[in-house]
Formats: structure tokens, sequence, C-alpha cells
């Protein structure tokens, strides 16, 4: 099956992003395919490569980019929701005249048709929020 | 921007109240995006997510933006059904006329102007949500 996940809360505070993560490694081993992970609302901070857990924590940001480079995943973070809340690529920091940018590898930025788009070529859609 | 002519039943259900989180400001980015995907949209509002579509909002007092005006507009994104739970509104001592009037037009009705929005009890919505391709809550 093709699945498509979607994020709507950051990292630690909720346990949404543990268990999409949780879930996309599940699929994978079973053999399913994962069309896309969209991360929206403070699901972004997902993707900020600037994370500094305690050493005996789980390091969410870095699992999901371990996970994209072994699987070829596409992590897409919403520009919208993004440039709200700080999470700026090379291209945007420098369009927004910003000194740094902090997207960690395997995630790119983009719209939110990907979301859209995910949903029409998944065949299922599942949502991990508050 | 139909994709290779996949047509979904896609529902937003919008579980929050408009203002306290983002939630119903960044699902109705989503849904005014959608609308280009030429989907079979509907939109469910449950819960506190009812008090988004009550009238007369004003947010002068928490300097944030009143974006409610856009749900009237959403007729023009080609939105033609609007849910609203029956229960969520009892449970707040709402009822229909205490929210705005959400219509569209319809092209093959000689543009008359109809409502979209329509109160529905939770069974015909959990029927309603059974029949969906993609649910998205917010």
């Amino acid at each position: 099956m093709k699945f498509g996940i979607l994020v709507n809360e950051g990292p630690y505070q909720h346990q949404a992003s543990d268990s999409a993560y949780q879930f996309a490694q599940a699929a994978l081993t079973a053999g399913h395919e994962i069309y896309r992970v969209f991360f929206y609302h403070d699901g972004v901070n997902n993707g900020t490569r600037l994370t500094v857990p305690p050493q005996d924590d789980r390091n969410v940001v870095d699992r999901w980019s371990e996970l994209a480079e072994k699987h070829d995943l596409d992590l897409v973070l919403c520009v919208a929701a993004a440039q709200r809340r700080g999470l700026l690529d090379a291209d945007e920091a420098q369009r927004h005249g910003k000194d740094a940018d902090n997207i960690a590898p395997g995630f790119r930025i983009s719209g939110l048709g990907q979301l859209i788009e995910a949903a029409i070529q998944s065949d299922r859609l599942v949502t991990f929020g508050d | 921007m139909s994709e290779e002519g996949i047509v979904k039943k896609l529902m937003y259900v919008n579980r929050k109240a408009p203002y306290g989180t983002i939630y119903a400001l960044e699902s109705l980015e989503v849904v005014l995006i959608g609308a280009a995907f030429d989907q079979q949209v509907s939109l469910a509002f449950v819960d506190d997510g009812v008090y988004q579509l009550t009238r007369s909002q004003n947010t002068d007092g928490i300097g944030m933006k009143n974006f409610s005006p856009t749900y009237a507009a959403l007729g023009d994104y080609d939105v033609r059904h609007i849910y609203v739970e029956r229960e969520s509104l009892e449970a707040r001592g709402l009822t229909v006329e205490d929210l705005m009037p959400l219509t569209y037009e319809d092209e093959d009705d000689d543009w008359a102007e109809k409502e979209s929005l329509r109160v529905v009890d939770s069974s015909e919505l959990a029927t309603l949500m059974g029949e969906q391709d993609v649910v998205l809550s917010f």
C-alpha cells in the first residue's frame, strides 16, 4: 500500500512525530511505500537541524533525516508554516534577508499543494496530530 | 490542476476554536490551496470548531487578524458542502442563527445562490466521514 503521512505537531512537546516515525518505519519494514511525509503547523519544527536534545534521549530530527536517506523518503515542510516559525532553507533565507538557514538533511520546503497531491496519490493519508 | 483525472472525496474536519491556536487559520489555508485540485471537497465543523463559523467575530482585543470573512468566500472556491455537527452546537448553546450565512452559486441552476451550510447530527456526520477517501483533521 502507498501511504501519505501528515505530521501536525513539533518534536518532543507532542508524541505525534514519534508515532509518525514509528508508523513510517513499520510500514516500510512491512514492504509498503511512503509517498511523502508532509509537515504542517508546528510539525515543521521537526525539520530544524539546530535541535540539540540530551544525549540519553532520541534525536527526533536526525531520526527523520536518517530514515529519509535510507529509504529515499520525501520529507516536505510547508513553506508558509515554516516561514512563520523561522524554518528557512538557504534560498528562503537569502530571499528574506535572513542571516542563517536551518533545514535538516533530507527535508525540503514546498507548498501546501504537496499535501493535497499526497492525499490524492496515496492509498491512505494518515494524520499524526493533537 | 487535477491529478491525472483522479477525483477523490476529501473532507476537512475542523475541531478547534478559531483563535487560541493556529489550527483553524492554517486549515483554511489548506482548503484554499486544495481548491485548485478540483476534488470533491467538504468541510465539517465539530467540537470547538463550530466557533470558527460564528457571526460578528471581532479580534480587536487580541491583536490578531480576523480571518472569518474568508469562510464566506469558500463558495467561490467551489466548496459547497459545509457540515456543522448539531451536538457540538447544542453543547455550546449555539444555534444555526449564530453562524455566518454560507452560500455558493450553482452554475447548473442559472447561478442561483444556495446554502452550503447544513447542520447534521453526529451519526449522519459519521456516515459522511465513512464515505470519504481522505479525511484531513485539524
